[in-house]
């Protein structure tokens, strides 16, 4: 915890008078991956909108490297070194390809943030997208548009990666190829945080996971070690468990 | 003979819509905003210059040389100032705030300039005009037909080919997602509103050149203004300008039929392009 890259202390988030997310502890440290479990409403998307800048929230509820960064606005997050894939891709229509993806390496150069993502190296990972440079992005397939969308939050040279259920509404071959593409990711030291729905998936791409509830953290620990069951109990309510 | 007369001298009117337009279209893409003090900041600018103009004997192409950049400033600042404050998903605020502010501009040019109409000295240049088969083209709408083009060229190739016009761009399509790639959507709401309002310099100049100007006529500018992008289609910069151009030849048209139909005749285009094609002729559905 003391060398964590990112960390929130007691996060809380509302949506207007909807409390959303209630006093969530979490950390990540230097290449590591983490996961985010658990079902529809449980507050793991407000958890990375928050964490982004994207929602207020007090600024010692999130720390960078110890130092206080909540509340931060999400551009400023991204100078910081926190990049996101959010849920839905979210990438520029009208734009081709490569001006989507061009849009991170300017912002990235203009924030003075290095790093070992090229346009180049993102052909490497994913040849589809220097095939589809020139393509309006809404004629793309939602894997390639996922690929785009990991693609521009990649070269924004992120230390923390977060991706919001980047296995959505993709078949399985897809989502392998997706998955494929983090180890590669995590080798350049990045740090990724998963809000992924696929237990099974999450579990076997991650470090450790969090399993939430209603806002809540209701399980946490390695993700190798943690059963079936108490991942069931927490995923659906019971006791709360730390593995 | 005279149609196609009113067919040039409507695309030559519409040079000048185009100059009002291509700012309004910038505004309403990136921040989906329909500025209702477009056309006083044009009378504004216009005053400003003929001001100028009298105060240290400047010609008109030197009074465009200063008040563009001024009219960047003032761009600048009226986003800084006021609509940051204002924008966002509801269109509402924004456009009380820029109502509030066209009256307090129209108050403001009345205490100044007082009521009289007045123009910038050309030097003739206003009433030059040459003879190409028979139609005679006035030297003055052409330069501002040239300054159009020059403009919406410039304007579309800064936005496809550098960094700051695929950030617009972005901001455009989902200011949020923008953001998330380390834009700071103010900070690109302030560069386009600045130069939104410094393409009105180059009009301010033209306006005041070919006819008179008075604290009261920003109305008129902005009508024509909206109507261009509404034909051509909100938030694209060609469309505006053939917005611009249609809008022209329609008044054009409508003047060689009766003298006193040309701009109910534009007013009459606009609203059958918005009744059935809403999203403009050069627009997507």
């Amino acid at each position: 915890m003391s060398g964590a890259i990112l960390s929130t202390h007691g996060l809380v988030a509302r949506y207007g008078d909807f409390q959303a997310l209630y006093g969530i502890d979490f950390h990540i440290d230097a290449g590591e991956a983490v996961a985010l479990i658990g079902a529809n409403g449980a507050g793991k998307s407000t958890f990375l909108r928050a964490v982004m800048g994207l929602l207020p929230v007090a600024p010692d509820m999130v720390r960078m490297g110890g130092q206080p960064v909540g509340g931060t606005p999400a551009d400023r997050m991204v100078q910081k070194g926190v990049a996101i894939v959010p849920e839905g891709r979210r990438l520029f229509s009208g734009m081709s390809v490569q001006d989507n993806l061009r849009v991170a390496v300017d912002q990235a150069d203009r924030l003075g943030r290095k790093g070992g993502w090229s346009l180049a190296r993102l052909h490497q990972l994913f040849p589809i997208l220097k095939e589809k440079a020139r393509t309006p992005v809404q004629s793309l397939s939602g894997g390639q548009q996922q690929m785009v969308s990991i693609g521009r939050a990649l070269l924004c040279q992120p230390r923390v990666l977060l991706c919001d259920e980047i296995s959505l509404g993709l078949a399985p071959r897809v989502i392998r190829e997706i998955y494929a593409a983090l180890p590669e990711v995590r080798a350049q030291g990045t740090s990724v945080v998963l809000v992924e729905q696929d237990v099974g998936l999450a579990q076997s791409a991650s470090d450790r996971l969090y399993c939430m509830l209603e806002g809540r953290v209701t399980l946490t620990g390695p993700s190798g070690s943690v059963t079936r069951d108490a991942i069931g109990q927490a995923y659906f309510g019971g006791s709360h468990a730390v593995a | 003979m005279q149609w196609l007369d009113a067919l040039v001298q409507g695309i030559l009117l519409g040079g000048m819509y185009a100059q009002y337009a291509l700012g309004m279209a910038l505004m309403f893409g990136v921040m989906k905003i329909v500025n209702v003090s477009h056309g006083d900041l044009v009378i504004l600018l216009s005053l400003v210059g003929i001001s100028l103009a009298s105060s240290f004997g400047l010609g008109p192409f030197t009074v465009m040389a200063a008040l563009v950049p001024l009219a960047v400033g003032l761009g600048w600042l009226l986003q800084k100032a006021v609509l940051n404050r204002v924008v966002g998903e509801d269109p509402l605020p924004s456009l009380i705030a820029t109502f509030g502010l066209s009256l307090a501009l129209q108050n403001l040019m009345l205490q100044i300039w007082s009521a009289n109409s007045r123009s910038l000295p050309g030097g003739g240049i206003e009433s030059r005009s040459i003879q190409v088969g028979g139609i005679h083209i006035g030297l003055l709408p052409v330069i501002v037909l040239v300054f159009a083009v020059a403009l919406t060229w410039g304007l579309d190739l800064m936005l496809k080919r550098t960094r700051f016009g695929r950030a617009l761009r972005a901001a455009a399509s989902d200011v949020e997602a923008a953001s998330m790639t380390g834009i700071n959507p103010r900070a690109v709401y302030a560069a386009a509103t600045a130069i939104a309002v410094g393409i009105l310099g180059f009009a301010a100049v033209f306006q005041s050149l070919r006819s008179t100007v008075a604290p009261a006529d920003g109305g008129a500018q902005l009508i024509y203004a909206f109507e261009a992008v509404i034909i051509g289609g909100m938030g694209s910069v060609w469309g505006a300008f053939l917005g611009a151009m249609v809008l022209g030849v329609a008044q054009a048209i409508g003047f060689r039929i009766d003298p006193g139909f040309g701009v109910l005749a534009g007013h009459i285009v606009f609203l059958l392009v918005l009744a059935t094609r809403p999203q403009g002729l050069f627009g997507r559905a």
